[in-house]
């Protein structure tokens, strides 16, 4: 069984999820989506804590029910074709699940026989993964034993038991340092090249901006806008940003006498964005009006100014 | 491509084959946790049948017309002892563990992310149950035999078959009760109030008709004294045909009613 390369391995209408809670109202987590991730490609969702990035990851995997919509994974129906699908993904959840009391090497081995595999193909995939992931050396340590970033290479190592057609990965790094970070987008970038179709989502622009060929911001359940990274800065941002940091509080006052120096004026807290095409230009009107910044900071519009765009609101709060 | 033998029908055969692929997991746990075992689930039975079968049994010159048909104490609290260990056995191995792997390992949520679902999950971990039972029974029964209390062979060997029963009557509706719990503080009253008086009041150390007559009745809702008065009749070979249906039934309806509410409550709370 494999899906056509004109198939889509995710394809999702007016999809929902609303969770019924103790005191009778709904909550509603995902509010009708519409999303198509091609082979291939690696695919982002991008969107702040609540979003309903993690709903939406566990429906796509076959776990979690849909509330509405329709939802088809490699051209299968999770709602009655779940067994197969989830023999076809890998899925590298939000919250750890590795087994904290078997140690390395078995937490893949007993994941691997989750499968169905031979027992002999389970041991010599096991033995792939761990020098994928660089744990070979661990490999008779004991789970609680490892570090963030070697709990969470080994949970991308036992999704990727199964050879997947689809990883899907909820928010790989957060928690990680930003070396341990760098670790494993640089695994996830070799799956990426051997043509593994990833599905990842994320709070952190940079993330999205290494790893998505394409990506959807999403908000409040609702997916604002999709796009490359490129086309959705093209499109909602200007080349460049000047941030100018003034003291706290006077940040609303500056603001209307620079308005008319840039396309569009953000104002933070603690600083006040002014998006232009060229920022250094900008930045000397806004020394000739004779204001001086504590602070201040010519740089390229990133997928933060995006989502600032589209939502009001900064990415991690 | 994964190369899975998986068919993936959601039909009961592909169930009890893809239940068998967590079997290397419920070996793992047990070669890990086994040694913590061998006390609780085989030298205290030992000590039970010495203390109160022998010495405290070699006090007792019960009315032989009250014991059921067997011929001394010890026949008699041996089956019931039997059977009582097969539930405490249960309790233990489908509370707090099960919760452990719902609520604080997270075990589950690895596992429903293959292939397997949830009645898949719930077969492997009562199978394990199941295993717990048989060893634990068997090695009861083992000890038991040279202490000349049972009538036949073949009433011990089909009294062990009936534990695997009286097991699972327990086991598959407390585990649907644990796996629905927030926290594990009903533990304590399942224990105090479930399954303490149960051990006590059940007919496994004194006849249930010793009882006042509204205390008899209670006593005989019990599963464990289905349990017990079954197991009685096999190991002295005193057997009431119409009564051990009646035992049967009842603690097979307790399993497959409590198969439906396991489902149910695991899919709600891993699947939501
Ligand atoms: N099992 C549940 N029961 C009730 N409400 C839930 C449940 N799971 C999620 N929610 C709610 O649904 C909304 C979306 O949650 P979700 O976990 O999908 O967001 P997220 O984008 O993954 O956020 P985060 O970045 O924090 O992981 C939130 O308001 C959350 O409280
Ligand atoms: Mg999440």
């Amino acid at each position: 069984m494999t899906v056509s390369s004109d198939t889509s391995m995710i394809h999702a209408v007016g999809l929902r999820k609303s969770f019924g809670s103790k005191s009778g109202e709904t909550v509603e987590a995902v509010c009708g989506i519409d999303v198509d991730v091609r082979r291939g490609e690696s695919f982002g969702f991008l969107g702040p804590n609540g979003a309903g990035k993690s709903s939406t990851m566990r429906m796509i995997a076959a776990v979690s029910p849909i509330s509405g919509g329709s939802l088809r994974i490699l051209g299968m129906d999770p709602a009655t074709q779940g067994p197969q699908i989830r023999a076809r993904i890998g899925v590298c959840p939000q919250e750890d699940t590795l087994d904290t009391e078997l140690n390395v090497r078995d937490n893949l081995y007993i994941y691997g026989r989750y499968f169905g595999l031979p027992r002999a193909e389970v041991r010599s995939r096991t033995d792939e993964l761990l020098e994928f992931v660089q744990l070979t050396e661990k490999a008779k340590a004991k789970v609680e034993d490892l570090s963030g970033g070697m709990k969470r290479r080994l949970t991308i190592a036992r999704s990727l038991i199964n050879k997947p057609d689809l990883l899907l990965l909820d928010e790989p790094t957060t928690g990680l340092d930003p070396q341990a970070r760098h670790v494993v987008w640089d695994r996830l970038f070799r799956l990426k090249q051997q043509g593994v179709t990833l599905v990842l989502t994320t709070h952190y622009m940079d993330e999205a901006e290494q790893l998505c060929d394409r990506l959807v911001v999403m908000d409040k359940g609702v997916i604002a806008a999709e796009g490359s990274p490129l086309e959705l800065i093209r499109a909602y941002s200007t080349r460049e940003v000047v941030e100018l940091r003034f003291g706290i509080g006077e940040h609303e006052e500056i603001a209307p006498k620079v308005e008319d120096l840039a396309e569009r004026v953000e104002v933070l807290p603690d600083r006040l964005l002014l998006y232009s095409s060229d920022g250094e230009e900008t930045l000397a009107k806004v020394h000739e009006r004779g204001l001086d910044p504590i602070a201040s900071l010519v740089r390229r519009s990133t997928l933060e100014d995006v989502f600032l765009r589209l939502t009001g609101r900064t990415l991690v709060d | 491509m994964s190369s899975t033998a998986d068919d993936g029908s959601g039909a009961l055969p592909g169930t009890l084959i893809r239940a068998t692929w967590v079997t290397d997991y419920w070996l793992t746990v047990y070669k890990r946790t086994w040694k913590g075992t061998v006390i609780s689930s085989f030298v205290t039975p030992l000590l039970y049948i010495v203390a109160m079968g022998v010495l405290l049994g070699g006090f007792i010159k019960g009315d032989p017309a009250k014991l059921e048909g067997a011929t001394s104490y010890l026949s008699f609290v041996a089956p019931g002892m039997v059977a009582a260990q097969a539930m405490t056995t249960v309790f233990g191995e489908v509370t707090y563990p099960v919760m452990g792997m719902i609520k604080w390992h997270r075990t589950y949520f690895g596992m429903i992310a293959t292939p397997l679902g949830i009645p898949e999950v719930i077969l492997a971990h009562l199978g394990f149950v199941l295993f717990r039972v048989a060893t634990v029974c068997a090695v009861f029964l083992l000890v038991m035999t040279p202490f000349g209390v049972f009538e036949s062979l073949g009433g011990v060997v089909i009294a062990f078959f009936a534990q695997l029963l009286i097991g699972m009557a327990f086991a598959v509706p407390i585990y649907a009760f644990t796996v629905g719990l927030k926290d594990e503080s009903a533990f304590a009253l399942v224990f105090r109030l479930g399954m303490i008086p149960m051990f006590l009041f059940s007919g496994a150390f004194f006849p249930v008709s010793n009882l006042d007559a509204p205390m008899e009745a209670f006593a005989k809702v019990t599963p464990l004294w289905h349990g017990v008065d079954l197991t009685r009749m096999l190991t002295v070979g005193n057997i009431d045909g119409p009564m051990v249906l009646v035992h049967v039934v009842y603690l097979s309806a307790l399993v497959v009613l409590g198969w439906f509410w396991a489902v149910r409550r695991l899919t709600r709370r891993l699947t939501d």
